[in-house]
């Protein structure tokens, strides 16, 4: 756990700054209420709003480890939430939504990982395919139109309360306790990381490389349903056209900014949680400041360039160097 | 001399794929076969020419530019803020975003090879900016009013039968043979598929990697602010959203005019073909009026499949010939 914290120090300074710039801009900002049995507060805002990004994080930090990437995930989200919308409008009750959307998340994931296993397409083309077709295949189930529901049931995904915490928080929060532990507590985290670093040396040594492969795509497609679901139930309707629009690239950012590394073989599902925390931070932020939403794009652009700046090769030594510096000087 | 192997067969393939969609349109509809269809198809995709251009020279260079429509929209308003705000002549506002757009590029091709970094990564955070610069510019869309804009509109070239070739379809056709020219008969050109093949071959081969990425974005960016001049020609007006994720539809032209994802194999013709693929099942799905939009999306996703699936195959076919490992 101190590992973590020393992994995660520079993360938690940049998750302290924006919620400083919050405080600043709100100053009740850290206050937290309990109202009919409901926590209120602008850190559970954040947690709740950032809740799809932080699941997309959740599945695209280990696609990411293999040296893949998953563009797909905002197309399966606005699949799984227009066959959810679609199924409880059909009449069936809302587990059974529930349950078709994740199923329909898995049937998404597993064919990515097909394509890129199984045919050796390149992931980023293969998930290209399933993001240009996906939202046409929401498009159809919807008709072109936002497909509204009444089922409270459904709606609750978003808007119920547990243990005084918005669902769509606890979700998110088990999501990242699950694949934490399947990760770390079993050898599946150092298998995605093995493929990661080099696929034949992996498979030489013995991983099944080829399943590996494939689960990580299938369980990227399951969280991106999850996000769906949630997404969805917060508008009591399937948005075919905006549903997770553009959120691949703030999962991607969120992992980034996570510190997982973009050339494979290195990934912390905690720390690409603390990513998306850190954007629905900057973005609340600003949002309360009441500055232009545009500047968002600016400064999120900016921040990913620091750590591109960081992360490159050519900066490492630099840095290596400016670290064994400050660890000599912390012992000494 | 032409001969059929894993190089000249995707090209092939595409074309007998346009050509077989446009009988079985022509069957349906023989208006379709009319210069005025033709003459639209050309008119209304030439910003996605334009852009497939760029897209052909990163992708064979083996990277991928997600900026190019945040580029373009960039283009459109800052057009407009520089025509109807600043009173410049189009012409001057012209030269000064096919610069800008030059150095954006020239910026982005730097990043990519100094920071060694995935150019997707770097080509996002570009469409980041550029969006969001466009925003913070204006959010509204502005009308450009220009009395030369109405003139460069209404320019145009008369087809046998009636049709008409606008001015951004010249444009267009300018900018896929200049740009077939660079690519497939200078030296520059040349290096641009050594890199696709293999960088790090390339670079101990004693190619300019730096030059030559610089090249490529630079290449890509300034073909997308020509393609935000003729879109904001086509629209007369500017608007900081215009091209959201039109890089996909320039990406997708690209791959369906069979040049390989990877890099180093493919050219600059069939992306014009994959650019008319696209505007046909368009123009199909308008002419027939039942349809709806979404099936374009579904149709363009199929054909994607179909294709990076037959480039895998002639890959698998001729790799114990071709190159090993």
């Amino acid at each position: 756990m101190t590992g973590w914290f020393m992994a995660a120090r520079s993360r938690l300074v940049l998750l302290a700054l924006v919620l400083l710039a919050n405080m600043l801009v709100a100053p009740g900002f850290l206050e937290l209420r309990l109202v009919d049995g409901r926590l209120f507060g602008g850190i559970i805002d954040i947690l709740n709003r950032g809740a799809p990004v932080m699941l997309l994080a959740i599945g695209m930090a280990p696609v990411i480890a293999t040296r893949g990437i998953d563009l797909s995930v905002g197309a399966v989200m606005a699949i799984a939430g227009a066959v959810a919308a679609a199924s409880v409008n059909a009449g069936h009750a809302w587990p059974v939504a529930v349950l078709a959307a994740l199923g329909t998340g898995l049937a998404c994931g597993l064919w990515n990982g097909v394509l890129v296993t199984i045919f050796r397409i390149q992931p980023i083309v293969a998930t290209l395919i399933l993001m240009v077709a996906g939202r046409g295949i929401a498009q159809m189930i919807t008709q072109g139109r936002v497909l509204t529901f009444t089922d409270d049931g459904l709606a609750g995904v978003s808007s119920a309360t547990l243990l005084g915490l918005p669902l769509p928080v606890l979700i998110a929060l088990a999501a990242a306790i699950i694949t934490g532990l399947l990760v770390r507590a079993t050898a599946l985290g150092p298998f995605v990381e093995a493929v990661g670093t080099s696929p034949r040396a992996a498979r030489l040594a013995g991983v099944p490389a080829p399943g590996i492969l494939i689960g990580v795509y299938v369980w990227s497609g399951l969280m991106a349903a999850l996000a769906g679901l949630i997404a969805a139930a917060d508008i009591r309707g399937a948005d075919a056209n905006n549903a997770g629009l553009w959120l691949e690239l703030d999962a991607i950012l969120a992992v980034v900014i996570g510190g997982t590394s973009l050339y494979g073989g290195r990934f912390s599902i905690g720390l690409s949680v603390l990513g998306a925390i850190i954007l629905q931070g900057m973005r609340t932020c600003i949002l309360r400041a009441g500055l232009p939403p545009e500047l968002n794009l600016l400064l999120m652009a900016l921040v990913i360039a620091l750590v591109l700046v960081v992360q490159s090769p050519a900066c490492q030594p630099a840095i290596a160097r400016l670290t064994a510096r400050l660890t000599r000087r912390g012992t000494a | 001399m032409m001969r059929i192997n894993a190089r000249t067969l995707p090209l092939l393939a595409t074309l007998g794929v346009f050509i077989l969609l446009y009988a079985l349109c022509a069957i349906q509809y023989p208006a379709m076969l009319s210069s005025r269809v033709i003459g639209n198809l050309l008119t209304d995709n030439a910003f996605l020419g334009v852009l497939a251009v760029g897209m052909t020279f990163v992708i064979l260079s083996g990277g991928i530019d997600l900026s190019v429509g945040a580029v373009m929209g960039f283009t459109t308003i800052a057009l407009a803020v520089m025509i109807e705000g600043a009173g410049l002549h189009p012409l001057t506002s012209f030269t000064i975003v096919l610069v800008g757009g030059a150095l954006f590029g020239c910026g982005i091709g730097a990043a990519i090879h100094w920071l060694k970094a995935p150019p997707f990564i770097v080509t996002l955070t570009a469409m980041f900016l550029a969006r969001g610069a466009a925003l913070l510019l204006s959010t509204d869309s502005i009308p450009v009013r220009h009395e030369f804009y109405q003139t460069l509109s209404g320019l145009s070239l008369s087809l046998p039968g009636g049709g008409r070739l606008g001015l951004i379809a010249l444009l267009m056709l300018l900018a896929f043979v200049a740009g077939g020219v660079l690519l497939h008969f200078t030296r520059a050109g040349l290096k641009v598929y050594a890199l696709g093949g293999n960088a790090r071959f390339a670079g101990l081969m004693g190619i300019d990697t730096a030059r030559t990425t610089i090249l490529v974005y630079g290449v890509s960016s300034t073909m997308a602010a020509l393609a935000g001049i003729i879109f904001s020609l086509y629209t007369r007006s500017g608007y900081a959203l215009t091209g959201v994720g039109v890089e996909l539809d320039a990406i997708a032209a690209v791959v369906i005019g069979g040049t390989l994802l990877s890099g180093g194999v493919g050219g600059m013709a069939g992306s014009l073909i994959g650019v008319l693929i696209q505007g046909l099942i368009l123009t199909w799905i308008t002419f027939d009026g039942s349809l709806s939009s979404w099936w374009t999306k579904i149709a363009i996703g199929m054909l994607l499949f179909i294709f990076i699936g037959l480039q895998r195959l002639i890959l698998q076919f001729s790799a114990p010939t071709g190159r090993t490992g």
